[in-house]
């Protein structure tokens, strides 16, 4: 028998009779209910501790008593009262909502589940009751009347279940006449809960872990140079070039960073290769580093202090080996944190160099100030240029592609073009996915901002509906069996969402693919791709 | 709360109010009514509106959060979105433009169906076409009731009206605006209460804000078209409430329908800065539309930053330095 964590536990006639009728009773009324399946462990005593953050304790979820403080209905207003003077959107956001309702069916989970709570205005409005009753005069004076309701314990565990079960995938707020982002609204309440030390396992454990290592995975450096010999040996299987992988290397042009999720596991492990390759082969002098070994930030889950704490290597780890500017690998909320976040909170960066191409001269204006470009903004200056490495697109022709515009790059950064130019020249079999579905309007994998865990299995089949959907069509209509996409996270979820809704096709990074058809100087005769599968073509031979 | 308790409480609230300006007028109050009740409305709108607007402003904004919905600027030869990507800040006002007269982002609407449990999306026109048309018509609704508040009626109030009464059906001239807000308001008001959704998110504060919109458009269309009152008289207190010389007189001759319609357009006034109709100023505001997203070409300042706990690379290396030694990593210390 499949367990809850499975996704064989879940039928999938089950799983697609959706219905968006609301309960009879009100919302305020509905209180919330634990589903194994449906929430994620809460954070152990000792990460929390790690991180100096309050209330550490084991505590759970289905127990009654959380263990909060005595005073935490006071911990809660006036961490409130702090963040609406620190934070503009979440005062207007708290304030002008008209519930038009244009964003209630354009979140994944609420497309993939019918829970009206994750109707993103619904989600808002779980914070806004208690931000009218508290700190509006109308609220005050008329309560329910006028949209409040008192904070009880039954609101902190609506917000836990409700705030982890949204990505902050701000697909809503392309939609919102306003412009009211959900995620700015689950980062705020996701903050709030942190006050009372509620935190889930699976985000505060990278945390504390990259707080020590230096990534999510808690990786030491000397495993890490031991995973990255690895590397070096399959890729001399592969291709018959031995190559040094630079690490904490002074003085080197470039230092690169990347999710540590893509170094761990497969698929991403092949982009994490074919990253190796691909700068062994441009000659580019960079280096790996393992202090800063985490581009992704778990920090943004968590709040914003949290997130600066960890993100501060990158900036620090570039000032001690003394690089002119940073590049970074495929990854999602990563770039929101990097495009976003990252110089506002650890800049200037005034030791580092306007990104410059030392092979094409061209120089990243845009990046003038973060000094950090997206390899794929690098790649495809190359291939404009000319100065890519020759490629061969057939060893890529057992692949039909598609593209998962990941959903940080998209909304919060607006890389669309760079990644499908690369794609376009490593592959020959490249088709979209529907256009409600890709580009500002892509979905979500489901497991982002920190919930792609296995005991949230039926949240993350739910979620990831959308997006399979749209992979399915395409698999129907025109034998895809290729997902890529820019994004570690989506690497280690859409996995399980392609293998339950789109079975039969895999998840691969763009950088695999080129690392596949990129012709390297003095390479043996290729005869397999960076998974050790044959090339299209070396079988019949 | 549910739909019934919700509407029925928003409906007795605008009916009583109505009730207190009509039923106050016909008591002898029209004075009170005519003029006390709209200058403190007046000043309790701008008072609030000040407020309102000063208090998102002095909250910072810390982080640059545009949202993008188009192709970011990197490399030259590649096409950016100057709309859904702005990088100036020429085309961060073009975006507000578009976002505040046309009500960009509404346009985009999509509507999900389920077939068999896969998602289909078809777009979805009706919303925005409803907040055009009550929007649109309350406006010039509004720049038409200019021409009761100054002696002269300025030449483009003039133009407004002869465009909106283009049907030119009977006298007085039918203007298209009277039917279109209404329209707009009950279209508006009957998705609330039809699409099961929508009405399960609905709250007193919604339909109250819509139903005294229709109280003030049904009374004001009465007014103009079935109980008319005397308008020169109308004439004689709005000039007078614009001069701030308010002609009392005039009060005893106009129809206590105009005073229920006043007393509910006072309410909303009062009512406007403390209630979601603010987003008519919280647009201009929002974070994730009026940023360009340039946040790598120039650095955006959080002025309170906050000085927080790092993990220094030399405490890493206290915690890790023979391990990496051992693989040859090189340390800064021996």
């Amino acid at each position: 028998m499949a367990k809850f964590d499975e996704m064989a536990f879940y039928d999938h006639k089950e799983m697609t009779n959706i219905s968006y009728a609301p309960p009879a009773t009100p919302w305020m009324d509905t209180p919330v209910q634990f589903r194994p399946g449906s929430y994620i462990y809460p954070g152990k005593a000792r990460h929390l501790e790690y991180l100096g953050l309050p209330n550490a304790r084991e505590w759970e979820v289905t127990e009654n008593d959380w263990k909060l403080q005595d005073n935490w209905k006071q911990i809660i207003l006036e961490g409130m009262a702090d963040r609406l003077q620190r934070f503009r959107s979440f005062k207007l956001f708290m304030d002008i909502c008209v519930r038009c309702g244009a964003c209630a069916d354009k979140c994944h989970f609420f497309i993939g589940g019918g829970d009206p709570k994750n109707m993103p205005v619904l989600r808002a409005e779980l914070l806004r009751s208690i931000y009218r009753k508290n700190f509006t005069a109308m609220g005050k004076v008329m309560g329910k009347i006028a949209g409040g309701r008192p904070l009880t314990i039954d609101v902190i565990k609506e917000w836990f279940y409700y705030f982890f079960q949204c990505t902050e995938c701000r697909r809503c707020s392309v939609f919102c006449p306003y412009g009211i982002d959900t995620a700015e609204i689950t980062i705020m309440g996701r903050e709030l809960l942190g006050l009372l030390g509620i935190y889930v396992n699976w985000i505060i454990e990278p945390a504390a872990n990259c707080f020590r290592t230096g990534n999510h995975l808690g990786i030491q450096p000397h495993t890490m140079k031991d995973i990255f010999d690895d590397f070096a040996t399959d890729i001399e299987d592969i291709t018959g070039i031995s190559l040094d992988i630079p690490f904490n290397k002074k003085g080197a042009e470039v230092l690169f960073v990347t999710p540590s999720g893509d170094i761990f596991a497969e698929p991403g492990i092949y982009t994490a290769m074919g990253y190796c390759l691909f700068f062994n082969e441009i000659g580019l002098d960079y280096t790996w580093s393992t202090y800063a070994s985490e581009g992704g930030n778990f920090g943004l889950f968590t709040s914003n202090e949290v997130m600066k704490r960890l993100n501060s290597k990158i900036y620090a780890e570039a000032q001690r080996l003394g690089v002119k500017y940073i590049i970074g690998g495929e990854c999602g909320h990563m770039w929101r944190v990097l495009h976003q976040y990252m110089d506002t909170m650890n800049g200037p960066a005034d030791f580092l160099e306007t990104p410059k191409n030392p092979i094409t001269g061209t120089v990243f204006e845009h990046a003038k100030s973060t000094k950090m470009i997206h390899i794929m903004e690098f790649m495809a200056d190359l291939i404009k240029n000319g100065k890519m490495p020759p490629v061969d697109k057939s060893r890529n022709d057992d692949c039909v592609v598609t593209f998962h515009d990941s959903c940080n790059p998209a909304r919060g950064m607006g890389i669309f073009e760079e990644p499908r130019y690369v794609l376009r020249h490593v592959c020959n079999n490249f088709v979209e996915m529907p256009e409600n579905t890709i580009r500002e309007q892509t979905f979500c994998c489901g497991g982002g901002a920190g919930l792609g865990t296995d005991e949230n299995m039926e949240m993350r089949l739910r979620g990831g509906l959308p997006r399979g959907a749209a992979v399915k069509h395409v698999q129907d209509e025109h034998g895809v069996n290729r997902l890529s996409c820019m994004c570690a996270i989506d690497r280690a979820t859409l996995h399980t969402v392609c293998e339950y809704w789109a079975h039969g096709v895999e998840v691969c990074g763009i950088t695999e693919l080129v690392a596949n058809a990129m012709i390297c100087k003095g390479e043996k005769k290729r005869e397999i791709n960076m998974r050790f599968q044959p090339l299209p073509g070396a079988e019949q031979e | 709360m549910s739909f019934m308790p919700s509407f029925l409480i928003s409906l007795a609230a605008v009916a009583v109010l109505f009730g207190i300006g009509y039923g106050g007028a016909a008591a002898g109050a029209g004075a009170v009514i005519g003029i006390y009740v709209p200058y403190a409305a007046l000043l309790v709108f701008l008072g609030g509106l000040v407020w309102k607007v000063a208090d998102w402003a002095n909250s910072p904004v810390p982080f640059r959060i545009p949202t993008t919905s188009g192709q970011q600027k990197s490399l030259d030869w590649i096409r950016r979105d100057p709309i859904d990507s702005p990088f100036t800040k020429g085309e961060v006002v073009l975006r507000m433009a578009l976002e505040v007269l046309f009500f960009r982002s509404l346009l985009k609407n999509t509507k999900t169906q389920l077939h068999h449990g896969k998602p289909a999306y078809a777009t979805d026109l009706w919303l925005w076409l409803a907040a055009i048309i009550f929007h649109y018509s309350m406006l010039v609704v509004l720049l038409r009731h200019l021409r009761l508040f100054l002696a002269e009626t300025p030449f483009f109030v003039t133009a407004i009206e002869r465009a909106d009464g283009f049907m030119q059906v009977g006298v007085p001239v039918f203007y298209a605006t009277s039917i279109g807000i209404l329209l707009g308001l009950l279209w508006l008001l009957s998705r609330r209460i039809l699409n099961p959704l929508v009405r399960y998110i609905s709250l007193p504060n919604d339909y109250f804000p819509l139903l005294l919109l229709l109280g003030i458009a049904g009374s004001g269309f009465c007014l103009r078209y079935i109980d008319k009152t005397d308008i020169v008289a109308v004439k004689e207190l709005t000039v007078g409430l614009a001069s701030f010389s308010p002609a009392a007189d005039a009060i005893a001759n106009i129809n206590p329908l105009f005073f229920g319609h006043l007393f509910l357009v006072a309410i909303l006034f009062a009512y406007f800065p403390f209630s979601k109709l603010m987003h008519l100023a919280g647009v201009f505001l929002s974070p994730t539309r009026n940023l360009a997203n340039n946040s790598r070409a120039e650095r955006h300042i959080n002025p309170w930053n906050p000085k927080v706990k790092m993990h220094t690379y030399d405490e890493y290396e206290d915690d890790f330095r023979d391990l990496m030694k051992e693989v040859g990593l090189p340390v800064e210390k021996e």
